[in-house]
């Protein structure tokens, strides 16, 4: 972005400040804040029923007691929340084409080589584009009907299917889980609901595309997906956000919930502005991500990291039930002054649960990948098994990468077996390839590539493609 | 094709490697270059490909009638230049078949050429595979991981006959090759072996140039080219050994 329409940005921002909240213009914002009156205005605003507002209002007397965790491997800058916008609404609500989408966005599409237009003719996938904090765009909702699937946004879920959302709604992340759990829960503006009936197959990739739109404005979207008994879906999340000069926050919370015999696939792209190459901006992304697996169930995460400032992030299975299985497949590059501390827990309450975690960091610049991993068996948790693999690779002398392996074993049945690896691409590689004509950053981004496959096969067709071309362009510059 | 005068390369420790090497090759021709362990054979192969851990101190390095020493060894391999390397390197999660796709397109797309279509690429893939009598699943493993002395060698000479070099460097491609292998890779050799591509053959023995006859042989000593002359060379020496130089 420029350094004018920045500044006209900024300009725009204090403008409202002086006004406070306004209503009827273009694009609808609060005055930056939190307190009870901001939170029951976001409510308001959205029509909220008062349990909403209740659970809300809970969530931020939970907050008030919270301090911002520190014992992730990050060296984070001081958030303060009052200086946060907490609504922020486009100009538009419903596009009514896709093609409406701002053209911004698309280009990020482009440069992937994935357009929205081309997805949408991707048979097999749904959309619901979040710009901001509103829903604006929901497509093949008629097929989903059909069969009794509901995808939609969080907003219509309150509205529409208020049993459920009450029932599930923090049954997996309560708001007392953590600092950012608390502050999404009082402060959520939108995000996804999903719900598979009992035994029904999914027949498309479920796929949101969240996005920041607006300068000096929070995300903290709320996803939750619930899978009936014996039902199956696969949920794409991707993330890309426009360059930004502030630290802009992201605390979001998705909850999953595997009921018997259900296997719920959960993919992420995220691609928020990491910041600029002498370590301005950037997004703030802490996220609590978790999973709970009923008997005979399965959740597999998987995501490619790629953007943000700061990464916190720890998507989660607690396999409650007999023989449930969790999985968690990750990619998390950090490139100049970007910071990452990511990793799973897996919490196996059941008798027989099985747990994989295949972790591929990848280091570049200044920057600091951290895997963090929690593999937890409980008493009750008799024949459980884990395979943890950890593995990093280093470009050049100035990054750094570690793992922080947590094993708690109250079983003695437990089977738990933890590999990890530290490598670089080696002059002899980079030579091999330069010599067959491939130049430098192609044949790191081949190497990356390579080295990330056990990951990037675990991703849905159309998305590995675009995980790819992600991963050669956050490690553009890397070297040399 | 290839002229090389007064060559004088050291490590980037500065120990010195070639103390003075000349050596000219022209369209066509095949030269094998034969020489003791550590004699320099390999060193010479990476200067030519242009590996950044050798510095030219002094001398000409010309291909294609081009002063080379500063070009990228992309870009080298663009106008034509290709090596099988001794000791091939493993690239995990990538297959070949990706791999060569991925190289040919480069090649074109530096050559300001129109990248092949996958079916024309598949084409190739089976002609050249099926020539080195290489199965297809094969292709489909990752770069060189897990492959035999033999198959990696003969995954070096698949990739030279997809690139199509004008000049092509076989370093020690027979050694550990048994008889059947060794007669597949000379194939290959010949296959691309024309008026206009010539070929560079490091080897110690005189058993694969029964099957790739080359015009000339060299022997390398100390960093030095210390005798030249035709296919008569290798038999001396293969009877004799270098004392007999
Ligand atoms: N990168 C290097 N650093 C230090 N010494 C090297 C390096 N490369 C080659 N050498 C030395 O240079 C000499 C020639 O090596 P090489 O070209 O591999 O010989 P050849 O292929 O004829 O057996 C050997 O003594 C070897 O140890
Ligand atoms: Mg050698």
């Amino acid at each position: 972005m420029s350094e004018e329409k920045n500044k006209t940005l900024k300009e725009i921002t204090k403008n409202k400040y002086q006004y406070g909240f306004v209503s009827k213009i273009e694009t609808e914002k609060f005055e930056p804040g939190l307190n009870e009156k901001i939170i029951s205005l976001i409510s308001n605003k959205r029509k909220e029923p008062k349990w909403m507002l209740d659970y809300r209002l809970k969530a931020y007397k939970i907050l008030q007691n919270m301090k911002v965790p520190d014992w992730a491997n990050l060296n984070i800058k001081p958030i303060d929340l009052q200086k946060i916008i907490y609504f922020a609404a486009p100009k538009k609500n419903q596009y009514k084409s896709l093609d409406e989408v701002d053209p911004e966005l698309l280009k990020t599409f482009n440069k992937l080589g994935i357009s929205i237009d081309e997805q949408k003719k991707i048979a097999g996938v749904a959309i619901d584009v979040v710009v901001d904090s509103v829903s604006v765009a929901t497509t093949f909702q008629d097929t989903l009907k059909k069969l009794g699937i509901i995808f939609c946004s969080m907003s219509e879920a309150i509205k529409n299917h208020p049993d459920l959302v009450k029932k599930y709604l923090g049954s997996v992340v309560p708001s007392n889980d953590n600092y950012f759990a608390a502050l999404n829960a009082a402060v959520f503006t939108d995000g996804s609901f999903c719900y598979i009936p009992e035994g029904v197959k999914c027949p498309m990739e479920l796929s949101t595309y969240f996005r920041i739109n607006e300068a000096g404005t929070g995300q903290f979207e709320r996803t939750l997906l619930i899978a009936q008994k014996g039902s199956y879906v696969s949920y794409l999340e991707g993330c890309t956000a426009p360059m930004r000069d502030e630290n802009q926050l992201h605390a979001a919370v998705v909850e999953l919930v595997a009921l018997d015999g259900a296997e719920i696939k959960y993919s992420t792209v995220q691609n928020w502005y990491p910041g600029d190459d002498k370590g301005n901006g950037g997004v703030y992304n802490f996220v609590t991500k978790r999973g709970v697996c009923y008997k005979n169930s399965k959740i597999s995460w998987t995501q490619i990291e790629t953007g943000s400032a700061i990464t916190w992030k720890y998507p989660s299975c607690v396999l409650k039930g007999e023989n449930s299985i969790g999985e968690f497949f990750s990619v998390a590059v950090t490139n100049n002054f970007q910071q990452a501390d990511t990793g799973t827990k897996m919490i196996h309450l059941g008798k027989n649960t099985k747990s994989t975690i295949i972790s591929k960091g990848v280091c570049a610049g200044k920057s600091n990948g951290s895997y963090r991993g929690l593999v937890k068996i409980s008493k009750s948790a008799d024949n459980a098994r884990n395979f943890s693999q950890c593995d990093s690779l280093l470009m050049g002398q100035n990054c750094g990468a570690h793992t922080f392996p947590y094993i708690e074993s109250n079983n003695k049945s437990a089977i738990i077996e933890h590999e990890a690896t530290t490598s670089k691409i080696s002059d002899d590689q980079l030579f091999y390839c330069k010599q067959r004509g491939i130049p430098e950053e192609e044949a790191i981004g081949l190497i990356v590539n390579g080295y990330c496959k056990d990951v990037l096969k675990k991703l849905p067709m159309e998305f590995a493609v675009e995980a790819q071309k992600l991963l050669e362009i956050s490690l553009e510059g890397s070297v040399g | 094709m290839l002229k090389i005068k007064n060559l004088k390369v050291n490590t980037e420790t500065e120990i010195s490697i070639l103390k003075g090497l000349n050596l000219d090759v022209n369209e066509g021709e095949v030269h094998a270059i034969m020489g003791p362990n550590g004699s320099g054979k390999s060193t010479l192969a990476s200067v030519i490909s242009g590996d950044p851990k050798y510095v030219i101190k002094e001398g000409v390095l010309e291909f294609l009638g081009e002063d080379v020493s500063e070009m990228d060894p992309e870009e080298r391999a663009a106008i034509g230049l290709f090596l099988s390397f001794q000791y091939p390197v493993e690239i995990p999660g990538i297959s070949l078949n990706n791999f060569i796709k991925t190289a040919l397109n480069q090649k074109q797309k530096s050559l300001g050429l129109e990248p092949f279509s996958a079916k024309e690429i598949l084409a190739r893939i089976k002609e050249n595979a099926n020539a080195l009598k290489i199965n297809l699943d094969f292709i489909k493993r990752s770069v060189n991981v897990g492959f035999s002395g033999g198959e990696k060698k003969r995954a070096e000479i698949f990739q030279m006959l997809m690139l199509n070099p004008k000049l092509s460097i076989l370093d020690e491609t027979d050694s550990g090759l048994d008889i059947d292998a060794l007669k597949i890779v000379a194939s290959g050799v010949n296959k691309l072996r024309s008026e206009n591509n010539s070929f560079i053959i490091i080897t110690h023995y005189q058993r694969l140039l029964d099957y790739i006859k080359p015009d000339f042989v060299h022997v390398l000593s100390d960093g030095k080219i210390i005798k030249s002359g035709g296919p008569e060379i290798a038999k001396m020496l293969e009877e004799k050994g270098y004392d007999w130089i």
